[in-house]
């Protein structure tokens, strides 16, 4: 499975599960790239079944609803990505504590 | 996978504008952001043959997926407790900005196939016109004669095998 990268200031492991289509998922990706912040993507709806099942299988570990933004950080949390502001603040916290370090 | 010029966008944008004002309902004001889901839903139209929720995986199937070809079967129940769809394509009349912004929970059933039951649904009368619907709530406004939601009667009830 094809697992993007993309560059910015290593603050520990960001992984999001993706949709290509979704608006949400574009938000925080944009998000991501404001915050110059180092993360790998995966827009599960362009991978083949075989690994769509594999992301299924490994957000199962996380959450027993599918959905989309997935945001996996350093193995530990999951953060439903911007659709929640909870959320968002956490994150937000989170990523500025290790950014200003 | 191919591109959308902008003015195809556009163009799309403004039928689903006109198309669903006209049955009482409201794009996401933030046209920017309704732009981008319509563009998606040509992306998915292309990939899939049909509209597909852009915010939800395909099950695989247009079989699979007929309860999330948008406008999907849980808009209305979304709009009528949260003020907006699942993407927020849609809106509410009195929709605030905080739920414009913020997350719904998902109301789909994980597996919706296989769940069967029994479901009452009630009927609501449109005194203006007489239209019938069977939904759990009236819509915001009837998508006939355009009177309010809140002017509907409660008429009967259905029950339908899920």
């Amino acid at each position: 499975m094809e697992i993007k990268q993309v560059e910015g200031k290593d603050i520990g492991t960001i992984m999001l599960y993706a949709l290509s289509t979704c608006p949400w998922c574009k938000k925080t990706k944009a998000l991501l790239n404001s915050l110059n912040v180092k993360y790998s993507y995966v827009d599960v709806d362009l991978l083949t079944d075989d690994e769509e099942q594999s992301v299924e299988e490994e957000l199962s570990h996380w959450t027993n609803q599918l959905a989309f933004p997935a945001l996996i950080i350093n193995n530990e949390k999951l953060l439903s990505g911007l659709k929640n502001r909870k959320l968002e603040k956490l994150w937000s916290q989170w990523a500025h504590e290790r950014i200003h370090d | 996978m191919r591109e959308f010029t902008t003015e195809e966008i556009r163009q799309s944008y403004e039928s689903l504008k006109a198309k669903t004002e006209k049955s009482g309902y409201l794009l996401n004001p933030d046209e920017e952001f309704t732009l981008g889901i319509v563009e998606s839903l040509l992306t998915n139209m292309e990939r899939y043959g049909y509209p597909l929720c852009p915010c939800r995986l395909t099950s695989g199937s247009r079989e699979a997926d007929l309860d999330i070809i948008c406008p999907c079967d849980y808009r209305d129940p979304d709009l009528a407790e949260y003020g907006r769809c699942y993407c927020a394509l849609y809106v509410a009349r009195d929709a605030t900005p905080e739920q414009l912004n913020g997350s719904i929970p998902e109301r789909r059933p994980k597996n919706p196939a296989q769940e069967s039951k029994e479901v009452t649904i009630p009927i609501w009368r449109c005194p203006v016109c007489g239209y019938l619907c069977a939904r759990q709530n009236p819509p915001e406004v009837c998508p006939i004669c355009g009177a309010s939601g809140d002017r509907f009667e409660r008429f009967n009830s259905i029950v339908k095998l899920e």
